[in-house]
């Protein structure tokens, strides 16, 4: 099944109590799914078809404190609309689940992968957790609740995959069995809710100064303890699928001197690069970053620690004329780890722009010569595949 | 639905609702309003309460003061149409898998600048949704939290800060928008507008019934302000009373698509009697501007008259 | 509401409150906390109440924007002036001239 299928299979076997969606390429599919299954009882979640993006994470908000397990599913501009109010569904600390379906902002008006939706959103307090391919995005998708409603966190989350690569493209997947999926994902208990008729309560305050930073404080030490959660639900899960996930995955990065940083689908055109170098008789490896938020800087350092040289491959522009928002927190994890490192920073796939094997070869050949302390390039961010 | 019998004494000793202590300013036409709306609610009966940014969230809801004796939410300025539709959906879903059993009304409250504009998508969406649930515009004719400037419910020539008068300018150039009509176009069961009249008794029918019919209903209430409208607190009660009286704010109903007008002045006072009691429209009653108020004069007919040809039709 | 750690509670909060004990999202788990906050404080008039003259008829109740005229038994009772805050509408409602406007507190 195609990725926004395997979402909308998590979907139905968590059967989620409101989702308000509107459509966008590439996502729309999910909303379309669920209606779907509505329409021929197979789930019974009340759908709201909201005439925003805006509207549909308002409508989130108020249905995630009225006490429902609530999801939406965009990309692109539609996150970038509900941008305003992503800060508020995170300080509310709601448990709201996000299918992001990878897509680049306009600029010019584009429908295919690219990262600057989610990065673009990297501050609003949303957990993000990544995926390379449809089984990661089904497996994902079925953790994120428990992660998100966890009375350690309560944060929403994004469970994001690249437009049209996962999305669309039809793979071989495992499902899981529905009773033990539901049973896994449990019931969502809020300890407050707007529908409680024994507690009135209120959600949204103006607060004067005097509160904000203790708040932004309480918010900020949530999203560290996310850290653990995350990796206590993912050993559950394995205990129950055999699918062993955490922040990141290492492919034979154990020993390697030549890494390469990135998320998302390209890792699997990666891992192939990786594995050619390896035949090769090159140290390489691959970091495939999971869980951007919280970012494991630590975890991330110490996986990097003997390494030479490292390539951080960003999908999104950062504009800030040094670089993508990966390169840069990784760079900075490094810093801190006293990474003795080469790093550099590359920009790819914008857009869609696909990368072959051999670009990653050819990287990697070029860590080498990083490694050795020759000026391969001329800038902090190189762009792979521009015509020049 | 029918028409209960109206106990004013009965109504006014029901448990406020909306609880003092709030910042509002002395003398606000928004409280009025909500404090009224919510007396409509049947004692006992549960609520949500929600919200568009404005002078009235940020002051019934100061951390850690909240005014609500209901739960209450509020988002962002332009999503209380859709924040309200979000509770009222989970509402459904929980009681349909059997989560909750009370029963719940969903109100929400937004000014003018809040529902007019930017809250106008919103508002829509939820008006066409069907949800079952109440908007009430508090309309004080400006965006006042941010300091009395210019919305589309602003008076035609009203002095605001982004309408000034002056010797460029007669204040702001357009009549207000006609929000009730186009709500009303939405072909949802109760829009009414309605505002501070003897006991209260329109403002109070009004809202018991957008509250009590099942489906989406909107209210429209002038709630004049004392600081952008320019006048004594005290005098609210005589301005709201001229605005009726000079057909500048009709009391009006459309109820399952049929207008029905609420009340019709034996006398129709002459606009400026409103006009001169707000310092808004000081500058109309300068020698040479006589032709500003009948401009807004001939509107207020125009515009009445076609309301009467609506609801006689 | 008895399940509230007592620091989750309105009247202990405040700006001496550490981060840890705020409530998540600033939420608030009560009802009318507003009325911990007294804002009759505002006044520079407030209204006096004369009973003699007051026939009951509580028009002046619906027209105080701080619900500062309560009403037991169907009959207002002397003003709350921990909340009145002196704008002086009900003196304008009463039709018996049984509320007036004294300056000061």
């Amino acid at each position: 099944m195609s990725g926004n299928e395997a979402v909308a299979h998590a979907i139905k076997q968590i059967n989620p109590d409101v989702m308000p969606a509107f459509p966008i390429t590439p996502s729309t599919e999910i909303p379309q799914f669920v209606a779907g299954m509505i329409a021929n009882g197979e789930i019974d979640t009340e759908f709201i078809p909201v005439e925003s993006e805006h509207s549909s994470m308002s409508a989130a908000i108020g249905s995630s404190a009225a006490g429902a397990r609530t999801l939406t599913a965009t990309s692109s501009c539609g996150l970038a609309f509900m941008w305003e109010v992503l800060y508020v569904a995170a300080s509310n600390r709601l448990p709201i689940a996000m299918a992001v379906v990878n897509r680049g902002l306009t600029g010019p008006l584009n429908i295919n992968a690219e990262h600057s939706d989610s990065m673009g959103a990297r501050d609003s307090g949303w957990l993000q957790i990544y995926a390379e391919n449809n089984q990661e995005v089904y497996d994902n998708f079925l953790q994120a609740y428990r992660i998100a409603e966890h009375p350690d966190v309560k944060l929403p989350i994004m469970i994001c995959q690249d437009g049209f690569i996962t999305s669309h493209a039809v793979e071989n997947i495992t499902l899981w069995d529905d009773a033990t999926m539901k049973k896994f994902v449990g019931e969502y208990e809020p300890d407050h809710y707007l529908l409680n008729a024994d507690e009135p309560m209120a959600v949204g305050p103006y607060a004067a100064s005097n509160y904000c930073m203790e708040a932004k404080k309480a918010q900020t030490e949530a999203m560290k303890r996310a850290k653990k959660v995350i990796l206590d639900v993912a050993k559950e899960f394995e205990e129950l699928t055999g699918q062993s996930y955490g922040f990141f995955e290492g492919y034979r990065l154990d020993d390697a001197e030549y890494a390469v940083v990135a998320i998302g689908s390209v890792c699997g055109t990666a891992k192939d690069a990786v594995d050619q170098m390896r035949a090769r008789g090159l140290r390489a490896g691959l970091l495939k970053i999971r869980v951007f938020r919280p970012f494991p800087a630590e975890e991330i350092a110490a996986a990097l620690k003997d390494c030479r040289a490292v390539a951080i491959m960003d999908r999104s522009e950062g504009y800030n004329a040094v670089g993508g928002p990966l390169g840069a927190e990784v760079t900075a994890a490094l810093y801190r780890a006293k990474s003795h490192a080469e790093v550099i920073n590359i920009m790819y796939g914008l857009s869609g722009r696909d990368v072959r094997v051999e670009d990653i070869e050819q990287l990697f050949d070029n860590l080498v010569k990083l490694g050795d302390g020759e000026q391969v390039y001329d800038e902090t961010c190189p762009y792979l595949g521009l015509r020049e | 639905m029918e028409q209960k019998a109206f106990h004013y004494k009965e109504i006014q000793g029901r448990q406020e609702r909306l609880a003092p202590g709030h910042r509002m300013c002395a003398g606000c036409g928004g409280t009025i309003a909500v404090r009224n709306v919510l007396k409509a609610l049947h004692p006992g009966d549960k609520a949500v309460i929600g919200n568009a940014t404005g002078c009235l969230e940020v002051s019934s809801y100061m951390y850690p003061y909240t005014a609500y004796e209901d739960s209450y939410i509020h988002n962002a300025f332009e999503n209380a149409g859709a924040t309200l539709s979000g509770v009222e959906t989970a509402y459904h879903a929980l009681k349909k898998r059997g989560k909750i059993k009370e029963d719940y009304k969903f109100i929400t409250f937004g000014g003018d600048g809040g529902t007019y504009d930017i809250g106008l998508q919103s508002l829509s969406g939820a008006m066409e949704r069907g949800h079952d649930l109440v908007y009430v515009c508090y309309d004080n004719g400006a965006y006042m939290n941010t300091g009395i400037q210019r919305s589309s419910a602003t008076p035609r020539y009203a002095d605001t800060t982004t309408t000034p008068s002056g010797t460029h300018s007669d204040g702001k150039p357009q009549g207000r928008k006609d929000l009730a009509a186009i709500i009303a176009a939405h072909n949802i069961p109760y829009v009414a507008q309605t505002t501070f009249i003897g006991n209260m008794k329109d403002l109070y029918t009004k809202s018991e019934k957008a509250i009590y019919t099942p489906g989406a209903a909107f209210l429209n209430i002038m709630a004049p302000c004392p600081r952008g409208w320019k006048y004594d607190a005290p005098d609210i009660i005589e301005i709201c009373k001229l605005g009726v009286e000079t057909c500048y704010w009709p009391l009006f109903e459309v109820v399952d698509g049929k207008w029905i007008l609420n009340y019709e002045p034996k006398k129709k006072l002459p606009l400026e009697d409103f006009l001169r009691k707000q310092g808004r429209f000081k500058h109309l009653f300068k020698a040479g501007n006589e032709h500003l108020i009948e401009a807004f004069q001939a509107e207020t007919d125009r515009r009445w008259e076609e309301l009467l040809t609506r609801c006689n039709a | 509401m008895s399940n509230l750690k007592p620091y989750e509670r309105a009247e202990f909060i405040n700006e001496s409150t550490p981060w840890h004990q705020l409530t998540d999202g600033l939420q608030i788990y009560e009802p009318a906390t507003s009325r911990q906050f007294h804002t009759g404080e505002w006044r520079t008039n407030t209204p006096v109440w004369n009973t003699e003259k007051c026939k009951q008829c509580l028009l002046c109740v619906p027209y105080c924007p701080d619900s500062s005229i309560p009403v037991v038994d169907e009959k207002r009772q002397d003003f709350d002036l921990d909340h009145c805050k002196g704008c002086g509408i009900c003196a304008k409602a009463c039709p018996f001239s049984a509320i007036t406007m004294k300056e000061g507190k």
